[in-house]
């Protein structure tokens, strides 16, 4: 393998019906500052059905070329079709580094690509640089259920590949006009050929804010006491706009479902504001929302872990604390 | 209908402690438990089995130990166990695991041929959820992610029919036969072990191959020789310092927070959006 042949830093741009996921324009800010590093391209690539025209997004966020795979059998995300997309533009254009969100339909992508091609993959990646005279990927992961944090490396393979956590990485600020080159190809693939169908989509659409989109989070521990207990949390959310969050037990007392679990076995949530309410603070917990920008912690408990992790804490007795809150913010 | 679920012994990353000397992981301060993943995996291959017949047989890469893992997968009610461990196999990556974990399937399913494979969706020490689509693209069947519910197997006309966690839903997807199928927690609640299961599992020896039992196998692809990552540095991160504790009476408390978040008003602006 000749590594002289491999070149520039790619973005997987993950694009679900005409949308760009918000971690592709972190990653292609991330990519800028390698790419820039090494004095080489930022590309992103695009696969999708009618999604062409997000190019025009994808150079305004950092982007030089764009390589777009624009077909009806892209129409959902599959893994085959995907992979051999990628597999066919990595074969004719022969990236130095892929990076893609740490997101479902990512790792799947990239796991599948790394197996095929074949070369490492550094997963849920929180921390990247390269080496401007090697081109070497430093890619820093949290694992053990976060007790450790490793650098994971790939020396002899090319491309590099990482697949990197949302809402890590800051998206450059958006430069309406700013273009680059497109270069579109495509694969000879046919729809029966395809071992996997979509037979329906299923949208549970709930009206509430996405936890790990939500600007806000109030989360809630078994400290709650109960169902009824829990109301506040849901309540102090309503009144803040914010998303509902629960630490692990709660969830397995049935308070609230899963899609609400913050930590390491749920969602990883990094939003402006954290409440944690009645949560003693465990590593699983804390894994899964100590990037907030803000964490404010309330327990009756002033040994409780939590207020290690915090930023603000308050040492209380939540019914008494909560409903007071409840009651400000309305007004404010 | 043959079911092969891939396990995995990992360290309970609720108890582990670091060697603050070497700044490592402890693996001999937590105790070695069954991937709690894959024993949803293990649950759901045993379900399937009293919906459509078969057998269930689970499969781990592992050093001896490992054992107690399968053991624990015939208490769940699997019906044979394999495990592959060599000093070959040791320091592999996700790809050299799937590759070891491919070789091992290939040879069973000589034994006895598989329909369908379960994997669970990460495992709690490496974490990486790579290992599964892995050995899906070795053995070129199609792998499934996030699956949440498998809602029917027909072996007859070769095809299943399985639910995939989507952020804001789910999809429903029919995939050929065999494929693979990594499951999260919430396919299934986990039943109690029946006590016969349990004596079974007593006595249960595991059927165990070195890499000299598997056939056709590139020993380059292998262990450390085998995986393209390695692992440079390892720290623990930085313990947080601990907040500010708010103090007064309650009143004072929450107006305190009310003017910590309002402050932060001018956080809220909104997101550009990817249009
Ligand atoms: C493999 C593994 C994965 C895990 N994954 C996760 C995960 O993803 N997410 C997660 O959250 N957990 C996870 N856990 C579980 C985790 O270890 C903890 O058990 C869990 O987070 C504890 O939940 P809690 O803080 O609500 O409950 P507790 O630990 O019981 O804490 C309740 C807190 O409430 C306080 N309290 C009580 N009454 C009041 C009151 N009236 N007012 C104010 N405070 C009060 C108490 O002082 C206490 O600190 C995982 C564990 C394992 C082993
Ligand atoms: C600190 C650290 C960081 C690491 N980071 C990376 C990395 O970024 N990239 C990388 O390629 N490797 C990495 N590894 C190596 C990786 O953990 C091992 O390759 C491991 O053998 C499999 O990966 P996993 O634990 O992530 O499994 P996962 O892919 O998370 O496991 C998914 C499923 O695959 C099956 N499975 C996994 N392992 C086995 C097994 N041994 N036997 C049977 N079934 C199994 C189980 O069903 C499991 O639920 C890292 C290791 C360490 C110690």
């Amino acid at each position: 393998m000749n590594f002289e042949d491999y070149k520039g830093i790619w973005v997987y741009i993950e694009e679900q019906e005409g949308v760009i996921a918000p971690v592709s324009l972190e990653l292609l800010g991330a990519g800028r500052q390698l790419a820039d590093k090494r004095g080489v391209e930022l590309a992103g690539v695009l696969i999708g059905n009618r999604v062409k025209h997000l190019s025009q997004t994808v150079f305004e966020y950092g982007a030089d070329t764009v390589y777009v795979y624009d077909d009806p059998i892209f129409e959902h995300y599959r893994t085959e079709p995907y992979m051999y997309a990628l597999l066919d533009c990595c074969q004719k254009h022969k990236p130095e580094v892929i990076l893609y969100g740490a997101t479902p339909t990512g790792k799947d992508l990239a796991s599948a690509v790394a197996t095929d091609l074949p070369t490492g993959l550094t997963a849920d990646t929180t921390m990247l640089d390269i080496e401007e005279d090697t081109g070497l990927l430093l890619a820093s992961r949290p694992a053990f259920g976060g007790n450790i944090m490793a650098t994971i490396l790939c020396k002899k393979y090319r491309p590099q590949m990482a697949t990197v956590r949302p809402k890590v990485m800051k998206a450059l600020k958006r430069e309406p006009g700013r273009t680059g080159k497109v270069v579109e190809e495509r694969i000879w693939l046919r729809e029966e050929d395809v071992r996997t169908k979509v037979l329906e989509i299923v949208r549970e659409t709930t009206k509430k804010v996405r936890i790990d989109e939500a600007d806000i989070v109030v989360a809630g521990g078994k400290g709650l006491e109960s169902k009824e207990g829990f109301q506040l949390i849901h309540q102090l959310a309503d009144v803040l706009g914010g998303a509902v969050g629960a630490s692990r037990d709660v969830v397995e007392a049935g308070w609230i479902d899963h899609h609400h679990q913050v930590g390491q076995t749920g969602v990883t949530v990094t939003p402006k504001i954290y409440f944690a309410i009645g949560i003693s603070g465990a590593i699983q917990h804390l894994v899964g929302m100590q990037n907030s920008g803000l964490i404010i912690a309330i327990n009756k408990d002033p040994h409780a872990p939590i207020f290690q992790a915090c930023h603000y804490g308050i040492v209380g007795d939540a019914f008494e604390i909560v409903p007071l809150l409840i009651e400000h913010f309305k007004q404010a | 209908m043959h079911i092969v679920v891939c396990i995995k012994q990992v360290p309970d990353t609720k108890v582990i402690k670091m060697n603050p000397k070497t700044k490592t992981i402890d693996r001999a301060s937590a105790p070695a438990i069954l991937n709690p993943y894959d024993a949803h995996a293990v649950e759901e291959a045993v379900r399937l089995k009293k919906r459509y017949g078969g057998t269930v047989s689970v499969l781990t890469m592992g050093p001896p130990p490992a054992v107690k893992a399968i053991k624990k997968c015939i208490e769940i009610g699997a019906d044979d166990g394999y495990m592959i461990s060599d000093r070959a196999f040791a320091g592999a990556d996700t790809l050299a695991t799937s590759y070891a974990l491919s070789k091992a399937v290939e040879k069973i399913s000589t034994l006895k041929p598989i329909d369908l494979i379960l994997c669970g969706k990460m495992s709690i020490d490496g974490d990486t959820g790579q290992v599964g689509p892995g050995i899906a693209r070795r053995l070129d069947i199609p792998p499934l992610t996030a699956v949440k519910k498998i809602e029917e197997i027909n072996i007859e006309k070769g095809y299943a029919i399985v639910h995939r966690k989507l952020e804001d839903g789910y999809e429903v997807v029919q995939s050929a036969l065999p494929c693979l199928c990594a499951v999260e927690k919430e396919i299934n609640d986990l039943s109690y072990a029946p006590l016969p299961n349990m004596i079974k599992a007593a006595r249960y020896q595991p059927h165990i191959w070195s890499v000299n039992d598997l056939e056709d196998v590139d020993r380059k692809q292998l262990g450390l020789k085998g995986s393209p990552t390695v692992v440079g540095k390892i720290w623990t991160p930085e313990k947080p310092q601990g907040g500010t504790m708010l103090e007064g009476d309650i009143q004072e408390q929450v107006q305190q927070v009310l003017d910590i978040v309002l402050q932060k008003r001018e956080l809220f602006t909104e997101w550009e959006g990817g249009r």
